[in-house]
């Protein structure tokens, strides 16, 4: 197996980094691409930007953070938010990033996630998942996707997802831990890498996560310090994890 | 050094495009056989999947420019797919002849997580590099490996890599440069 991946999350609005409780009350907290080239600094594995806009002209502009970011980053990186088609994908995917998210867009017409994963590969298709009490959320988390979530993963991979990040939202922002207990059934009913979302407080939480899943995102565990990628990192090492060595 | 990348399909070949440029080279996207023959280095990158891919090429003439390239022993580089076309056949969709420029062919992974995504070392280097792949290379030309699976492949004037130099930050441009740039 690969090593497991440490992967900050970014919240994007109109080509701004934005930080928000729930999408609700966004404030712009800094650059995109110096924020990306930072993490990437400092370690990171991996990047995953979300566009969290609120409408759909401000998310013309995740194609254009894509570009940017691919100039300056050149670690791989996720781009997700508002792709709800094979065209949609391929402009975010010829601007430099190496996989797009999917998630409400997917539940809406499962046939996506095929068409994508032809199209793109299906190592470029990452399928995100929303869960509350084992449950799909859809819409960012505020309607039921009425589908049993290791029922929906299961889906997922034999439509042709490459990878799910999975979101516990009753853990989001918490700080009390990833659903390991979830991340662990899913495990054992899919043969995809699973990236663990949701409830990151301590470097303990990350290192439980990464013994069932293969990825770890971090968000607000991170404050959009990079420095506290670096000192996470230390700690983990300290836990026995074993990190790539990213000098 | 002028650098052919050969643009056949939807996918990521702007980082490939970027990460020479950061080392100097004057890469090119080329949709056509003519200034993928004349270029110093050709590129072969992977996007898509097998099927997809090689049709993409045909369509173009880049499968037999490609050929003729290898047949002169003129340098190409084959990245993730690109080098999985190189050899005889995939198994992939199905089964899908690939160029023929590698003896070999490409399997299904079938042990642990497949995609196989993410950083592993190589050996015998040690350093890591990104990978993100479904299928890996059963050839007589792998030249290093990572966990067992073919991950530089060399053969005449083919040099392929299973993982993503362009996305493997400093270690990644630190090798495009050693066994690229530098022996074109």
């Amino acid at each position: 197996m690969p090593l497991p991946r440490l992967i900050p999350c970014l919240d994007v609005a109109a080509g701004r980094v934005v930080k928000g409780v729930r999408f609700q009350g966004l404030r712009d907290v800094g650059d995109p691409v110096e924020l990306g080239a930072a993490y990437s600094d400092a370690g990171a594995d991996e990047l995953v930007f979300l566009d969290v806009s609120a409408t759909l002209e401000a998310r013309g502009s995740a194609v254009e953070v894509a570009a940017r970011v691919a100039e300056e980053v050149s670690i791989p990186f996720t781009v997700g938010g508002g792709i709800r088609s094979v065209e949609d994908a391929t402009a975010v995917l010829e601007a430099g990033a190496d996989k797009v998210s999917v998630n409400s867009a997917a539940l809406a017409r499962p046939e996506l996630i095929g068409e994508l994963a032809e199209v793109l590969g299906t190592q470029a298709v990452v399928v995100a998942i929303d869960t509350e009490a084992g449950r799909v959320r859809s819409h960012s988390a505020t309607r039921d996707a009425e589908r049993d979530t290791v029922a929906w993963a299961r889906e997922c991979e034999e439509r042709g997802a490459g990878e799910l990040l999975v979101t516990s939202i009753d853990r989001d922002g918490t700080r009390e831990g990833y659903d390991v207990e979830l991340l662990a059934r899913l495990r054992d009913s899919v043969s995809l890498p699973v990236i663990a979302s949701g409830g990151a407080g301590s470097a303990a939480h990350v290192a439980a996560a990464l013994d069932v899943a293969q990825a770890a995102l971090l968000a607000s565990i991170l404050h959009e310090n990079p420095a506290r990628l670096v000192s996470l990192r230390d700690e983990l090492r300290a836990l026995g994890v074993a990190l790539r060595d990213a000098a | 050094m002028k650098v052919a990348i050969a643009s056949y399909g939807a996918g990521n070949v702007r980082s490939v495009e970027l990460a020479l440029r950061k080392l100097g080279a004057e890469p090119r996207l080329v949709h056509e056989p003519e200034p993928l023959l004349a270029a110093d280095l050709a590129v072969l990158p992977g996007v898509g999947s097998a099927a997809s891919a090689m049709a993409g090429l045909r369509e173009r003439g880049l499968d037999e420019a490609l050929r003729e390239r290898a047949g002169a022993e003129r340098p190409i580089l084959g990245i993730c797919l690109g080098l999985q076309l190189a050899l005889e056949e995939t198994e992939e969709d199905g089964g899908v002849a690939g160029l023929g420029l590698v003896p070999g062919r490409a399997v299904r992974l079938r042990a642990g997580r497949v995609p196989r995504i993410g950083w592993a070392p190589v050996d015998p280097s040690g350093e890591a590099y990104w990978f993100a792949h479904s299928y890996a290379c059963e050839t007589p030309a792998a030249t290093a490996t990572s966990e067992g699976i073919a991950a530089v492949v060399e053969s005449d004037s083919f040099l392929g890599v299973q993982f993503h130099p362009e996305k493997s930050g400093a270690a990644g441009l630190r090798f495009l440069e050693r066994m690229c740039l530098s022996r074109a």
